[in-house]
This record gives structure tokens, sequence and C-alpha cells, in this order.
């Protein structure tokens, strides 16, 4: 049964040692770092040694793991040190690390957060997701295998998310003979590698995990080895980075409003240091106001560190919402509606340029899109390649454009202010996730030059109120012709119109563009900016495109002003369409002549909610005109 | 001053403390939530980390109270110093309380003596959660899981998203970088949110210690009516708990490293009657905290599977 021994008394003498040390055991610093490195080079069983050597493991948990180690492979007898980490049931039964495991010890001198990443390629965006929020990192390598794709893989990823000390511990060493040779051999291999990366110090330590050798203590089979075990090195790492010592930053959270009495602006503070009676300035508007308390729970404070979780009261009213940053007047973040970035892409479905996603960094978010892929990164090489998308687990430096002005540091400077994740606007998934780099323009240079003659002076010349009519449909659902048949009925009304046709488009402004999903977007990209420029010159327009994906429509409709863009619906089944075929089409998909056609081998995403829904299989052509027109009529368009 | 007192100081002055890290990073977390959220609320659970996670909930938006209401999951066999101190504290910090109980288990009478710990974990704990929270609508739940309890814990995302089965989906998660959440979900949709992930066992005694948190009386060593079964030691307490044939209750000296349900909660062996003592009392252990709770113990992996199906 459990007891519980007591090892210092509630009272007595004793009690006043026992309260220095705890003392001490608070004030501790952390570190938070991570193992990484290809699978099957140990870096589970490397924490379990860890825990284990720490005396971190209860009686108990090891009792787990006997009883999990004889229900398993092969009943070895051997408790194996990797299930202390492993805690899903399909890590378990398949024996590797699929997502990221956090584990916690201390040693004397230090308190650590360990993050275990996955080593699978496919679990990349895990290994990310465990590097963000580290300062350190310990690669591993098998000793037999040397360098991997996917040790370097990693070690990009680590380089990407800005950690500047790094551990390569030479694992296995008990399987090459404790050979300094080849632990030299590949020392060497990985400093070739590393050379044109940004790591401030690589201290490389043979270890055998399994076994214990220069893990806590140094190994007796390495008597050549005079460096740091990993404990020691783990214990003694200098990763402080001062983030006092940087420019005041605050991303206001959340605006704390009780009552009409009080007004504060809640918030992590990201740099520098603040007191009462400083000055700020809010980003992004640039106003300018002065700091009256620093409040919190336990009594208003003297002064806010980076780190601290604060609410802050101003000397003036003062309109501050969340998604501002508060920071320091004589070093303002940088604001910009256009970055360049680095991104990691998170997702199956590929990164396309010109797909709108939702960008999220800290309190801010924004519609954001990749304007430019500058160039992808190969991480076996580092070399730059071209290309037109991202892949899953694949990184790009990318330009990236937004609906609305970003304050933000670069991610050298501040990971807080400088790192943000891409979010899907249909699944919710997070996609992608980016490290800024610089701005591309400075927003506050950019002045839209103010036109006397506007769309609405336009629009009143024409008598009508122009909008876009965005016609999509399989291939033969009638688009086309009702659009057509419905532009010669406008015109005979004297109202001015234009028709663009998906095909007749592709010979022209189009023709560079093929059938990829990510011409498709630029395609559709084209032809709405294209709309709009028609719509703001008073005109109505009729689109006419297949435009198959939900997330395109929505970006063409994101360009148009409310009440500015119709979706129409020309709805009939793939059957009728492909009995129709008009124009040969189908019979060649079906042929495989085409590839990526619509209904065929590419899916038709039906709209959800489109403004205008016609039934053309059921109803003529000039049914759906009329139905058209008195649709306009009534929403006032004609 | 007294030593405690002194030390107290200490851990509150010390810029660079680890707890101070901890609890800036749990109160970023809490103002996030209520930022991103309609509807947020915070499972309760009388516990000691339910105590560490309020005591953080009113600092993060003082002068303000939480802006959600507390719900607590009552199975109907929590122990009774637990139900008087969650009415004590909820009426000391003037905060809404929801209390849940799954009338239909009641009816059934279900029990974890007559329908075994799973069935009754499952009724009287998963089911009246996943009702309380789609009665009320509820888009984000806090919940005082750290990551140090267990293997599937460890596993998990501080943002971690349910489908609108309230089911956890271990191998396809968000990624989750820095301090960036994604909050986004659609209707019936929900994200549990664990304020406490980083916290060790040894954090939150160490935080209640410097905070001087009020926790439930039952964490200290008294004397307590216990009877021995399968080596665990059940208090009895109420007359509800059916004694075996000859099976007699014994005062003996223990307190409870967690608490729950009180007949599937091992009470400890254990002298501390402080929280210098039970911090003295857990370094020296080598047992892990849930040593005691009868319900992980079922087979490997139970917690992951209750996790799957909607439990916390």
């Amino acid at each position: 049964m459990p007891k519980l021994t007591l090892v210092q008394p509630d009272t007595g003498p004793d009690s006043e040692v026992f309260e220095a040390m705890l003392a001490e055991e608070s004030n501790k610093d952390l570190l938070r770092f991570l193992t990484c490195g290809s699978v099957d080079d140990g870096k589970s069983t490397l924490i379990g040694r860890l825990l284990y050597d720490s005396q971190l493991v209860y009686d108990d948990q090891i009792a787990a793991l006997e009883a999990d180690a004889k229900k398993g492979k092969g009943a070895s007898g051997e408790v194996d040190l990797a299930m202390l980490v492993d805690g899903l049931q399909a890590e378990r039964e398949q024996g590797i690390t699929i997502d990221v495991a956090y584990r916690y010890f201390a040693s004397p001198k230090r308190k650590f957060i360990v993050a275990d990443t996955p080593g699978h390629e496919q679990y990349t965006r895990n290994m990310a997701t465990g590097a963000s929020n580290c300062d350190f990192a310990v690669l591993l390598v098998d000793a037999r295998k040397g360098v991997l794709t996917q040790t370097r893989r990693h070690c990009c990823i680590l380089n990407l998310l800005g950690i500047k000390k790094i551990a390569l511990a030479v694992n296995k060493m008990d399987l090459v003979d404790f050979s300094s040779d080849r632990f030299d051999e590949i020392v060497s291999e990985f400093e070739a590698f590393t050379k044109s990366l940004n790591f401030e110090e690589v201290v490389a330590i043979p270890v055998a995990a399994v076994k214990g050798d220069n893990i806590l203590n140094p190994s007796a089979h390495m008597r050549w080895y005079h460096g740091p075990t990993l404990m020691a090195h783990l214990e003694t790492v200098d990763v402080v980075s001062d983030r006092a010592a940087s420019p005041f930053r605050m991303p206001v959270q959340w605006v704390n409003r009780p009552d009409s009495d009080f007004r504060g602006f809640a918030g992590t503070v990201s740099a520098g240091v603040l007191r009462p009676g400083d000055e700020v300035v809010a980003l992004p508007a640039g106003k300018r106001t002065t700091i009256e308390r620093i409040v919190t729970y336990d009594g208003d404070l003297e002064e806010a560190r980076a780190g601290d979780s604060v609410t802050l009261t101003l000397v003036d009213e003062f309109d501050i919402s969340r998604g501002d940053i508060l920071a320091a007047p004589d070093a303002e973040a940088e604001v910009s509606d256009q970055i360049a970035a680095n991104v990691i892409w998170m997702d199956q479905n590929p990164m396309l340029p010109g797909r709108d996603y939702i960008l999220k960094m800290g309190n801010q978010s924004a519609t954001a899109s990749i304007s430019t892929l500058k160039h992808k990164l190969n991480v076996d090489n580092l070399e730059h390649q071209a290309g037109t998308k991202l892949e899953l687990n694949e990184v790009g430096y990318c330009n990236l454009s937004m609906s609305r002005a970003l304050v933000f540091d670069p991610y050298a400077q501040d990971r807080d202010l400088g790192g943000f994740i891409l979010i899907d606007r249909l699944t919710n998934a997070t996609v992608g996730a980016g490290m800024i780099e610089f701005g591309l323009r400075r927003a506050t240079n950019i002045h839209w030059q103010a036109l006397d003659i506007d769309k609405s002076v336009r629009a009143q010349m024409k008598a009508q109120k122009p909008c876009a009519l965005w016609f999509t449909g399989l291939s033969g659902s009638g688009k086309s012709t009702v659009a057509s048949m419905l532009e010669k009925q406008l015109h005979t009304r004297g109202q001015h119109t234009y028709l663009l046709d998906g095909d007749n488009v592709r010979h022209g402004l189009n023709k560079d563009l093929g059938f990829t999903d990510a011409d498709r977007v630029e395609n559709i990209r084209r032809v709405a900016e294209t709309a709009k420029l028609f719509v703001d010159a008073g005109l109505i327009v009729m689109v006419s495109f297949i435009s198959p994906f939900r997330s395109e429509r929505r970006m063409a409709r994101d360009l148009f002003q409310e009440n500015e863009f119709l979706e129409v619906f020309v709805d009939a089944p793939l059957e009728v369409c492909e009995q129709r075929d008009p124009k040969g089409l189908y019979k060649k998909a079906r042929a495989g002549e085409i590839k990526n056609f619509t209904g065929i081998d590419s899916a038709y995403e039906q709209p959800e909610s489109a403004d205008i829904r016609l039934e053309a299989s059921k109803r003529t052509p000039d049914e759906l005109v009329s139905e058209l027109i008195s649709n306009l009529e009534k929403k006032g368009f004609i | 001053m007294s030593f405690t007192q002194k030390t107290q100081h200490l851990m509150k002055t010390t810029a660079s403390s680890y707890l101070r890290q901890l609890e800036a990073e749990s109160i970023h977390i809490l103002r996030e939530v209520v930022s991103e959220f309609t509807n947020p609320v915070m499972l309760y659970s009388i516990g000691k980390d339910s105590a560490v996670m309020l005591h953080l909930a009113m600092k993060a938006f003082f002068p303000a109270k939480p802006p959600f209401p507390l719900l607590h999951v009552d199975t109907t066999w929590k122990f009774k110093e637990m139900i008087s101190f969650r009415d004590e504290t909820v009426k000391r910090l003037g905060l809404d309380l929801i209390v849940h109980v799954n009338e239909e288990g009641v009816r059934e009478k279900i029990s974890p003596f007559t329908h075994g710990s799973a069935l009754y974990t499952d009724v009287m704990k998963t089911q009246a959660l996943k009702q309380a929270l789609d009665a009320h609508g509820f888009d984000a739940a806090f919940g005082g899981a750290r990551r140090d309890e267990e293997g599937s814990r460890a596993k998990e995302r501080v943002f971690s998203f349910r489908n609108e089965a309230h089911a956890w989906d271990p191998k396809n998660q968000r990624p989750e970088l820095w301090h960036t959440y994604n909050t986004r979900v659609r209707k019936g949709e929900s994200i549990r949110v664990f304020p406490l992930s980083n916290w060790t066992e040894l954090d939150i005694w160490s935080y209640i210690h410097m905070e001087e948190i009020p926790i439930v009386p039952l964490y200290f060593a008294a004397p307590r009516p216990v009877v021995e079964r399968d080596g665990v030691l059940i208090m009895v307490d109420d007359e509800r708990l059916p004694l075996d044939k000859g099976e007699k209750p014994e005062m003996r000296q223990v307190r409870f490293r967690t608490l729950g349900c009180y007949p599937l909660t091992g009470a400890i062996t254990a002298e501390a009657t402080t929280l210098p003592g039970i911090i003295g009392e857990l370094m020296a252990s080598r047992l892990s905290e849930r040593q005691g709770r009868v319900i992980d113990r079922d087979q490997a992996g139970s917690m992951e599977r209750k996790k799957q199906e909607g439990y916390f």
C-alpha cells in the first residue's frame, strides 16, 4: 500500500533548512530544449535515460513499463526507456513517436522542459511545433548511419526557427565500438553541412543512451573524449537572451472594463521594461500616450519586464483594442501589409500562391495570401529551387500580402512578434507557419490617389448599379449560354455590360496559364481583378467561369464591396452536362486525353450559399434569363 | 518574519522565478480564451490543480471577475468536504457556479460498486460532462490537467481541438507554435484548454505555498476512517460504502494526493499536516501522483481512450 515518508518534519529546526531549499528550488532558471533527429536515432530512449538516471521515474511507472514489456514485443524483461516518453497507444504499438511529448525534470542546477519530437518525415510539423518554444536543441544521429536526410531537415528547421545553440549527440556509440574515428567523421560531415547556417555553437558529444554513457556520467569506454557529458552541457549552456534589454513591446490581448471607472489593457510584455510615466506609441495607429499604472492582482507594479502578464492603464482616454501593439516611441515596430517570410507548410493540401488564408500572429489576425513564392529551400543541400507551390513539410521563401497592416519585428529579433501561423479558411486547420524576415513596404507610405471621378459617379451616369455576376457550374451546365443571352437582354434595355468568358480569357490575358491547381487559382485571381476594374468603371460584369473551388470564389467575392458580387450557381447534374458535352470535352476527359477535368478527375465544390441558384437541367435558357432579370430588378441593380 | 513568510517573499520578489514564468504563461492562455471565444467555461473539480487554475483566473482578469462561469460535474460520490469547500470558495470569490449531475445515471442508480469503475466513470463523468457542455453550448472549456500526469496528457496541446462528439484525435492535432493559438471552431466543435499544461505536481504545491491558496483539508494528514481493499486505502466518507462481512473501518493517519470520487480515490498513510510537509513528502516519494486513481489502472492507454471519448 502506498506510503509516503516525511523527509522533513513539519516543524522544528530542520524546517528552516527545508524552506531555504524550497526557495532555491523555485528560483532555478529554466532551460527549454528539444530532442530531434531521424527516426530510430534513439531520441525517446535518450530522454528516458535522462529521466531514469535523474531518478525521476516513479516506482509505479516502472512497474507499468515492466507490465507493458511483458505484454509487448519479445518480453526481453528489460524495460524500454523510450516507453516512458511515448505516451500514445499507437506510438507504443508501433514503437515510433508521432507527436511531441513534453517532459519535466530538474537537476540540482536547472529546471528543464524537454520536447521530444518525432523523427518521421510525415510528422515534421510536430517537430516544428516542439522547436518553436525552445532555446536549445539536442540533435541525435545514429553513429552507424551518420548524417541522414532527416538530420539535415531538422537542422534546417532548427535554424529557421531561430535556435542558436545545439548539441550534436552521436548516439549508439556502443554499436560502433566506441570508435573516435567514426565520431570525428560524423562531426566533420555535420560541420560541412551547417557551415552556411546561423548556429552560434555546436557541441558534439558521443553517447550511448541505452547504457547511459556520457549522459549523466563520463563514459568509461570513451576515454578519448574530454568534453562535457550531455547533462553537464545541459546544465551550463548559456541561452539567456535578455529580452528585457530590447525596446518595449506589448501586444494588447484583452481590454479589461469591469465598470465605467476602469479601462485597462491586458497583455504579456514581449520585450523591454516599462514603468508608470513612460511614453508608448500604439501601433498601427501611431498615437502616443503615457502609462499611468501597471495593475496586477498583487498590487500595482513599479515596473513590468519581458515575460510579465500585466494590465496597463493610460493617462488619457484612448481607443486601443486587441491586436494593437504598444511599443517604445523611440524604437517602433514595423508596420506593413506586405512581408517577406520563410514558410513551413504543414498540410496535406499544398500551399497555392493567391489563395486566401487566415494569418494569426499572437493577438493579430488578417486575411493573407502568398503573392509570390520566391524559391523553395532544398533541405538536403540548402539550395534554392524554383517552385509554384509548397507541399507538406516543404519550406519556401515567400512574399505575403495581408488585408490589413501587421505590426511586427523580424523573427530573428522577436519570435512572438515575428512568427505567425496560417489557417485554412474552410477546414480551420493550421496549415503553415511563417517567420518574418522584413516588411516589403511601409504601409504608412501608401496613400491611395484620391480620384474625383469615382465608381458612384460613373454608375450614376449609366443609371445602373454596377455589379459582378459570377456564373459558376460544371462545363456544359449552360453558364456561357445564359450569360451571353442575359447580356443581350440587358443591352437592349440600355444597360452597360461586359462579359468575361473563361475560355476566351485563356486565349489572351491568361494564355500563359495551364490547368494545375496553382494556375487555376491565378486564373481566377486575374479574372476577378479584371472584373473588379470593370465594376469600378460602372459596368454590370458577367463572369462565366467553372471556378470549381469555394476558396477561390470566396477570394473573388472578397475583392468586391458588399452587394457588388452575386454568385450565380448554374446547377446541372454531371450526367446532364456530360450528355450535352457541347465541346466534346467530357469524352476526351473520359478517354484520358484531358487531365484535371472538373467533374471527372478534379473536384467541383458546390456553392453552399449562392446568391442565385438556377436549375439549369429543368428549365430552358430563356426561362433562366427572365428569372435572372427579375432577380436583378428586385435587388435594385437595374 | 517567519521562515515560511521569508520563503514566500523571496519566491515572490525574484524576477527570474520559474514559478513566475509559469504563472505569466498561464495568465496569457486564460486571457486568450476570453478574447477569442464567445462562451467559455472553467471546469472546476475542487482539487489542488483547480484551486491553482482558479487563482490564476482571479489574477488574469483583475480587477474584473473571471468573465465565465465555473462548471462542476458532480458524480454525487465526491467527498463531503470537497462539496462544502466548493460552495465556500464560490461564495468567497463571488463567482457563478453551474453544478451538473447526470440525472439519468442517478435514476439508474449507477454506482462504482455495482457497475464497476469503468462504466460508472463513463456515465457519471464523461457523459455528464458532455451533457453539460452541450446544454450550455460552451465553445471552450478550461481544464486543470498537466502534462506530467500521464503519457497521453504529455502529448496534448494547450488548445486541444474536440469535434462535435467532444472526441480528441491524438494523431491529428493542430500544430501549436509559439504563443499563437488557433482558436477557430465551427458550430458544435469546441476546444479544451489546459492553462497548467507545463506545471508539474511540485510546481503546483510550491505555488499553493507561495500564494497561500486555500485547498481542501483532505490534502493534509488527519485521523480518518478507512478500509483497505486490494492494497488501496478507501475512506469511509458516508454510509453508502458497502462494507464486506467482517470489514471494519479503522482510524488511520492518512491524507490524499489527488481528490476525486471517494470510492475510487486511494489515501496514503502520511504525516504531513502543512504545505512544506507535503512538499517534503513529495520530493522523497517514489510513487507517481495518479497511482491512487483507480480508474487509470484499468489497462495501459486507458486515459487516452477516455479522452477520445470526451473525458477531460
